[in-house]
């Protein structure tokens, strides 16, 4: 079980390495960066999962699915995104050195 | 029994790998050098976590899952292949607003099961679903704004009380449903509720604050996620969520400070409202100028600036000004591309267009290095940027982009504004800049305009 103050824990050190891994980052990377943590919040897709995995009504049934459909739609379409983004600053360094 | 621990076991080491994986990848993508690895690495760490969810015990509906999960990605990578790079922002609006779609949905199904979660872990459960709606419902606005699908920003009067109204009810509703649990017309209203408060907040923000308000429903998104974490106990959710969580929320007041204007502001002051009236004492005229003697004046100048705005990336001419430029680099003209923080539609999105033509790194400068050169520039080129060439950011009091800063580009001696016509930017304020005396106006397409003036150097 995560409890208490053991899930306070976690929650304070997580938002520390959150604010530390952007602390120094150039303004060129903010939009790549943005669309990345875009796509680790994706993560919602196992939640969504869970959910619908345990869903008997229709009516938990129906929002499940939405979920896991939104969920998926969010990881893929983030790392997608992301990658292209990513991609072209690679060829441009190669290119410009 | 035993073997459902194991499987736990399984499952909860999978969850601290993908985390591990989630942080470094994050960590590496906060450099230029190994972002590339950064995404593949998070990547790897979202299949490992997806995977190992279908392992989860005392599930079902697995066929229903995948139908699920097939639909929302295979729309999502196409989408996310074919969309030109000009229209990523919204893109990223899109996706975000899916992933708080989907916390409130985890919320909603935990809302109306039989479980009941406790006053701590049903509170969570309330507000991740309440803030996933609002940055669901608030992100598809900003889609369709940066769209282009809703051209107006809606304003009236009492706006900032209707808010507030609507976000004490849905706080009150969310306060009774922890304690009335799985009433299915209570949490109907609430999420209801919690929707239109998303629409209602983004409506009158103006298309220029739009990177700042995805950013923050990035991370508010992230905090969505994390708490309906905890109620499903669920780690790699908690610690993903929250980091996006914190990284949003800094990247936000980047943001911000980019701009010059704090998150209040953005969030509860009206852009480019009726101000223009007032701050339009802007005297002369614009003056129009051809193609040829723009020709001639840049292949004769010592140094030649390049800002690049919005509108040239709309206009897809970002080849055509690297040929330009190329060209006039080949005569010996230092060329320079001066980068404003927010040109484009977000911080950085400048850089990753210009580097998608092939323009090198080492002519791309930020404005802090670059506002000093202005002065001794004998052409600045404006295409497609309007906002942040504005010199009345700097002189003008009364205007709503005062305080902004901008780059100098009234300090050269030559000033050369590509447009298409005589229209407003952006932010809807007229532009002090067009109306000087060094300034002139080529009117017409980026594109074809830069064509034009490759082919006029070349006839030098």
């Amino acid at each position: 079980m995560i409890d208490g103050f053991i899930a306070l824990y976690i929650f304070m050190l997580a938002a520390f390495v959150g604010h530390e891994i952007i602390g120094r980052v150039p303004s060129i990377l903010h939009t790549p960066l943005m669309s990345g943590s875009n796509f680790v919040h994706g993560i919602v897709l196992v939640g969504a999962m869970v959910a619908l995995g345990r869903a008997d009504t229709t009516m938990e049934l129906t929002i499940g699915f939405i979920g896991v459909f939104l969920g998926a739609g969010n990881a893929v379409g983030g790392y997608v995104v992301t990658e292209r983004m990513l991609e072209m600053f690679k060829s441009s360094k190669e290119k410009g050195s | 029994m035993s073997e459902f621990v194991s499987m736990r076991s399984v499952i909860e080491a999978s969850y601290f790998i993908a985390a591990i994986l989630f942080i470094f990848g994050l960590k590496r993508m906060s450099s230029p050098v190994t972002a590339r690895g950064g995404i593949i690495w998070a990547g790897a760490g979202m299949v490992v976590a997806t995977l190992v969810t279908f392992l989860y015990p005392g599930m079902g509906n697995y066929a229903l899952m995948m139908v699920a999960i097939f639909i929302g990605g295979v729309l999502a990578w196409v989408s996310g292949k074919k969309v030109a790079m000009t229209n990523m922002p919204q893109m990223i609006a899109l996706y975000n607003g899916m992933g708080g779609g989907a916390a409130a949905a985890i919320a909603a199904v935990e809302l109306l099961g039989g479980e009941e979660h406790g006053l701590v872990f049903g509170t969570l459960a309330v507000l991740g679903g309440m803030i996933g709606a609002v940055s669901f419902s608030g992100s598809l606005i900003a889609f369709a704004k940066l769209q282009g699908l809703m051209k107006s920003t809606v304003r009236f009067g009492g706006q900032q009380l209707l808010n507030l109204l609507l976000l004490t009810a849905t706080v009150g509703l969310a306060g009774i449903i922890v304690f009335q649990h799985g009433d299915i017309n209570l949490v109907s209203v609430f999420f209801l509720l919690a929707l239109i408060l998303g629409v209602t907040m983004t409506l009158p923000i103006g298309g220029a604050d739009m990177p700042v308000v995805i950013s923050l429903y990035n991370a508010l998104t992230g905090l969505a996620v994390a708490f309906e974490g905890f109620v499903l106990q669920n780690a790699a959710m908690i610690i993903a969520g929250t980091v996006v969580g914190a990284a949003g929320t800094l990247l936000t007041q980047l943001m911000a400070k980019a701009m010059n204007r704090s998150l209040a502001n953005v969030l509860f002051s009206g852009f480019g409202d009726e101000v223009v009236g007032e701050a339009s004492d802007i005297s002369g005229s614009m003056k129009p100028i051809e193609a040829a003697d723009v020709g001639v004046m840049m292949a004769f100048a010592d140094k030649v600036l390049i800002v690049p705005g919005y509108g040239m990336a709309v206009a897809q001419a970002q080849h055509k000004v690297w040929e330009l430029a190329q060209l006039l680099i080949s005569r010996g003209v230092d060329v320079k591309f001066a980068i404003h923080p927010v040109a484009g539609r977000m911080p950085g999105h400048m850089n990753v267009l210009l580097a998608e033509a092939g323009v090198p790194y080492d002519i791309i400068y930020d404005q802090d290095e670059i506002n000093a050169e202005f002065a001794s520039a004998d052409v600045a080129l404006v295409i497609g940027a309007n906002d942040v060439v504005n010199p009345a950011a700097r002189t003008d009091p009364a205007s709503p982009i005062y305080g902004m800063p901008i780059l100098n580009a009234d300090h050269a001696k030559n000033v050369i504004v590509i447009k298409r016509g005589q229209g407003v930017g952006f932010s809807g304020i007229e532009n002090a800049l067009f109306f000087l005396d060094q300034t002139r106006m080529l009117y017409g397409d980026g594109q074809e305009m830069a064509s034009q003036l490759i082919q006029e150097v070349k006839s030098i």
